[in-house]
């Protein structure tokens, strides 16, 4: 009996433990791809009308393919050549694979 | 019972035993509730962040005097002609209708960071589990003598704060005759918007050289050269207006006489001009000043930037203008924007015990027009250096445009349209 709350004890903290950790990783994902919002919209969706492209739903390899350019000035661009340069490949994965899940609409 | 409690108990032990202590179980307080202080930039976006990211559970209630944000970005275009306030304007309603915020028109009159509660002007007394304030700036008028009379009786204006000082000064400038000269003085680093007033020179100029050509701008600077964009804009006003503009750095206003049109300076000869607007120097709003929070110099906000903590105060989060800027970080919207996000983060992660993001990232836009069209931009990427405790330019990122263009005349407004979207609706 006491084996027993001790160890249900101990995997039930174990479980609440990856369980924040995991939480706390998809908000700092969440807050990354933010950095993208104030020119491509809120969560990816661009403004009616947007001379940017939204990133919303756009396939997560389309993405870093482009960002890779930007970064190698294979794709020209105003300002995204100089912004891309300020991201790791970790980081431009993370927020690929954030926006590729991000609904269009 | 006994045999229970035995249980609960070495539940708990064994919990301590794995070492688990700082892997907190707890999620968001039921009633967790965050204080936001300013609607601006900072402020609106910060409010509506901590409600998306903690995916509408903590409850947030936003504080602002003012009926809508107006822009100070593009409220320059206001100055040139070529905008209307009303399209830099934009209303609080989304926060509440579509995020849950609750918008209060006031102003705080004062906090208690050890209760943890703001008081409002008004009188009734809010608590808060975070409190999150992005006052802005507030102009320090004794930095110029007269200068607080003269604009209080609407003779020399600011217009720094976008509003209906913006739509007075456009009607000093529409009513000065061809022939006049419009003179803005500049004070030192840091201020609000480091190229905005170099921005302001050129697209004024712009519009003299449409509608009464004979006419000039004078660029008065208490600092040592242009502080932003300063190759871009010398080349603007030796090409594009040649004649109109004049830049002189070293221009540090001390004293004005709004009778006569006369600026004083510290070490320079008067200037006299029929369109006066001083800049006075600048410190963060008023109301982080009367809490002691302003720890940098009695002016800025000094914050841990890991979470923009402020480092006077437990539990308060200072964005925007107001702080005490790290290497390269301008005090510009789109950075008050970012500074928000990260803020909004790290507070919904504190609130839910988690660990808050070891190494955050702010980005940094910033267009200016040089006429009714064309724009140059600087761009910035930031990144966390947990050793230094600060924010650094990542190396290599960043920079300028080549040269203005309009193609980024369109960008910029676009910029604008999402950036208002972004931070309000």
């Amino acid at each position: 009996m006491t084996l027993r709350a001790i160890v249900s004890g101990a995997l039930l903290a174990a479980f609440a433990c990856a369980a924040t950790a995991q939480d706390a990783k998809v908000l700092q994902q969440k807050a990354l791809a933010a950095t993208c919002a104030n020119c491509h919209g809120t969560n990816g969706r661009a403004v009616e009308g947007s001379a940017v492209p939204g990133l919303a739903g756009m396939p997560a390899a389309y993405l870093i393919e482009q960002m890779k350019a930007f970064k190698s000035g294979a794709r020209q661009a105003t300002v995204m050549h100089q912004l891309a340069k300020g991201y790791s490949e970790a980081q431009i994965e993370q927020i690929a694979a954030y926006f590729a899940a991000q609904p269009r609409n | 019972m006994t045999m229970q409690r035995r249980n609960l108990l070495q539940g708990a032990a064994a919990l301590a035993a794995f070492g688990l202590a700082g892997c907190a179980t707890t999620s968001v307080p039921s009633k967790a509730r965050v204080l936001v202080v300013g609607g601006g930039y900072g402020g609106a976006t910060a409010a509506k962040y901590i409600r998306l990211l903690s995916d509408y559970k903590i409850e947030v209630v936003l504080v602002e005097p003012e009926e809508a944000f107006v822009s100070c970005p593009m409220s320059n275009l206001v100055l040139g002609g070529s905008r209307q306030l009303g399209e830099l304007t934009v209303g609080f309603g989304a926060l509440q209708s579509k995020h849950g915020i609750t918008v209060v028109r006031d102003r705080v009159a004062g906090i208690d960071a050890v209760k943890k509660t703001a008081t409002l002007a008004s009188g009734p007394v809010i608590s808060y589990d975070k409190l999150v304030l992005s006052p802005g700036i507030e102009l320090m008028w004794d930095s110029v003598t007269g200068l607080k009379e003269a604009n209080a009786a609407g003779q020399i204006l600011q217009a720094w704060k976008a509003g209906p000082e913006t739509q007075a000064l456009r009607r000093q400038l529409e009513s000065m005759p061809d022939g006049g000269v419009y003179a803005i003085t500049i004070p030192e680093a840091p201020y609000r918007c480091p190229p905005g007033p170099y921005e302001r020179a050129s697209v004024i100029a712009g519009y003299f050289k449409q509608a009464k050509p004979k006419s000039k701008v004078l660029i008065l600077d208490a600092n040592p050269d242009v502080t932003s964009k300063a190759g871009l804009f010398k080349k603007v006003w030796a090409e594009q207006y040649k004649g109109i503009v004049e830049y002189r750095s070293q221009h540090k206003a001390v004293a004005v006489d709004a009778k006569t049109g006369t600026v004083k300076f510290e070490v320079q000869d008067d200037v006299k001009a029929d369109v006066l607007n001083v800049l006075p120097s600048m410190r963060a709003g008023a109301i982080a000043v009367q809490s002691g929070l302003a720890n940098s110099n009695g002016r800025w906000v000094n914050v841990n930037y890991r979470n923009f903590e402020s480092t006077a105060a437990k539990d308060i989060h200072v964005l925007g203008d107001a702080i005490q800027v790290a290497p390269a970080m301008p005090k510009s919207g789109h950075m008050a924007n970012s500074h928000a996000k990260v803020a909004a983060a790290a507070i919904v992660a504190e609130l839910n015990g988690w660990e808050i993001n070891p190494a955050p990232m702010l980005t940094n836009t910033c267009y200016s027009f040089v006429n009714a069209r064309e724009v140059i931009h600087v761009a910035s990427v930031h990144e966390y250096v947990a050793a230094e405790k600060t924010f650094k330019a990542v190396a290599g990122s960043g920079g300028l445009s080549s040269a203005p263009n309009e193609l980024e005349g369109t960008y910029a407004w676009n910029w604008a349209r999402t950036i208002w979207a972004d931070s309000l609706a």
